[in-house]
């Protein structure tokens, strides 16, 4: 952790703000952040269901022409008013904070539930050497492993199967959390990420000599061509993107506020959005060739095995770890990746919230860490290691994914671009540090581009949440923590928004941020 | 592999890891530069 120079200070110098110690290093945070758990059980199975090989052509329009200018977007607002999502939109305009404080809360929900699946794959990391789960995965996951209740509900019978690996998950975390970005954030990512990647391309060199592999494969990249005259394919296309990219729910504005002055914002930019991308790829390469191991075994087709997400990872794998030669160690590798995976991206996601109670506060970073990252292991031991906890983050994940972070995406877009009009002037400020330039392209992207598509895709989401009820869940259970979760989080951050900023926050008393003002208006002077 | 599906593969490939190698290269060509302002008033920027 950094602090600001005792000398020549003399009173309460304020705490000075971390910064990354190097580009690398916050290249490699990001893309931490930007690689998850989607980009290894989502993207292999929504290019499949959209077109296959097809689908990269709305992918890489959608990365092109929305991720990246957004990611930018993300980039510019916290390098230019160095702060968190809440500070850093405050700066913009004082009626921009509430904005800062819904991303924030964002994030406080998908924290809540995003480390529980951690726990699940440290788990199931050991079970692929015991392969526990027997001849029925899928029996195993909902019933001796979670225990899942019958009726959907919220109760407190805790599975101690899963507490015990949640609480040392939180534990580990919150050691990351409290020892700061360069101590913390930065080595995990600079440990974990690197880890990941070598397991990863060992997965999938394991799955390319699976029997039905070439199966696998063929599903995955023969192309569909009627699927691109479909609206919902390019949606899903966007959708993908905007969750694959960590954009516009405080992170990346969070991490480029720990930047230094000078440094290459867009070229760094490209580097995280094509690693994330390129890590997709193959991740769609390993799991559709042991998909087709899988289809191969079993005697069916690859579009019989496919599934999604937590079907993907903790059933459909199981069985083709139990089956394929070497199963254990191919289930260690993938399992370890989610893992490692899991851990940069969460770390990224409390950061948003430490960072934000740090600036509102004026708190150091240890006193931050732990008052936020304590009630929210708290609150995600108290709620998600039960019986009824599936349920739970079922429809957080589904709620606050459409109207949590696409709402609050078109939100800030329609914000910052129409009514603050403050495109011409971050436009100026990528340009003046950056090695890409962003001009009017970039500016019709975000302005035009984002906000048709986020629009787009908003709807649809809510036309398909408010006609059924979501999973035939009860009707009290979705309107309570779905639709009354997502609207609590604009309530929550209007009241947050309400509450005074500290004298010590870094809103009243900031020079780091006064003399980068300074800087730029000489710079701009001469 | 069908001939189409080598070729989505090929394609998918040199895109994207394509795309990033490109990346690294330009970034390669722009240093870093650590920027400087008054030591007393911010020593990390």
């Amino acid at each position: 952790m950094t602090t600001a120079s005792s000398g020549g200070t003399p009173l309460a110098a304020p705490v000075g703000r971390e910064t990354f110690s190097s580009r690398k290093l916050f290249i490699l945070s990001a893309i931490g952040s930007a690689v998850g758990l989607g980009n290894i059980w989502r993207f292999p199975y929504i290019a499949y269901e959209n077109g296959g090989g097809a689908f990269l052509i709305p992918y890489l329009a959608a990365l092109l022409s929305a991720g990246i200018p957004l990611l930018f977007l993300d980039y510019a607002i916290g390098h230019k008013f160095r702060g968190s999502a809440p500070l850093a939109y405050r700066r913009m305009h004082r009626g921009a904070e509430v904005l800062g404080w819904w991303q924030v809360l964002v994030c406080f929900i998908i924290a809540i539930y995003y480390a529980v699946i951690i726990a699940w794959a440290a788990m199931y990391t050991w079970f692929s050497v015991t392969q526990a789960w027997g001849d029925d995965p899928g029996a195993f996951f909902t019933g001796e492993f979670l225990e899942v209740s019958e009726t959907v509900n919220v109760g407190f019978n805790f599975v101690p199967g899963v507490f015990w690996p949640l609480l040392l998950t939180w534990v580990a975390v919150i050691g990351i959390m409290v020892a700061g970005v360069r101590k913390g954030i930065s080595r995990a990512n600079g440990f974990f990420l690197p880890l990941l990647v070598v397991m990863f391309v060992l997965l999938v060199a394991q799955s390319l000599f699976l029997p039905g592999a070439i199966d696998g494969l063929n599903a995955f990249f023969t192309p569909n061509w009627a699927a691109l005259g479909d609206p919902s394919v390019w949606a899903a296309a966007y959708g993908h993107i905007f969750f694959s990219l960590s954009v516009a729910f405080g992170i990346m504005i969070t991490y480029s506020s720990y930047l230094k002055r000078k440094t290459d914002l867009t070229g760094s930019g490209m580097v995280v959005a094509f690693s994330n991308s390129a890590f997709e790829i193959l991740a769609g390469i390993g799991v559709f060739a042991a998909l087709g191991f899988m289809a191969f075994t079993a005697g069916s087709t690859v579009g019989d095995v496919a599934v999604p997400g937590i079907g993907l990872a903790f059933i459909a794998f199981p069985t083709i770890v139990s089956e394929a030669p070497l199963g254990g160690l191919m289930g260690v590798l993938f399992f370890g990746s989610l893992v490692f995976a899991g851990i940069t991206s969460l770390i990224s996601i409390l950061e948003v919230i430490v960072a934000a109670v740090q600036d509102k506060l004026g708190w150091p970073r240890v006193k931050a860490s732990l008052a936020v990252s304590i009630p929210v292991a708290f609150i995600s031991l108290l709620l998600f290691p039960t019986a009824t906890g599936l349920y739970l983050l079922d429809t957080f994940d589904a709620f606050v994914n459409s109207f949590g972070i696409l709402a609050g995406a078109l939100v800030a877009v329609i914000l910052v671009a129409w009514f603050l009009r403050k495109l011409p002037m971050l436009s100026d400020h990528l340009n003046r540090v950056s090695s890409v330039r962003m001009r009017s392209v970039w500016i019709a992207l975000v302005a035009v581009v984002a906000p048709v598509v986020l629009g787009y895709i908003l709807i649809n989401e809510f036309i398909s949440k408010i006609g059924t009820t979501y999973e035939d869940y009860p009707t009290w259970f979705v309107g309570v923590f779905g639709w009354g979760m997502a609207a609590a989080l604009v309530v929550v951050a209007v009241v947050l928004t309400l509450i005074p900023w500290s004298s010590k926050s870094k809103l009243h008393h900031d020079p780091e941020y006064a003399a980068l003002i300074a800087a730029e208006e000489k710079e701009e002077g001469r | 592999m069908t001939p189409i599906a080598i070729t989505f593969l090929v394609i998918s490939i040199l895109t994207v890891w394509g795309g990033l190698g490109l990346a690294l290269v330009n970034l390669s060509r722009h240093p870093e530069d650590e920027g400087h302002l008054p030591e007393e008033i911010a020593p990390e920027l």
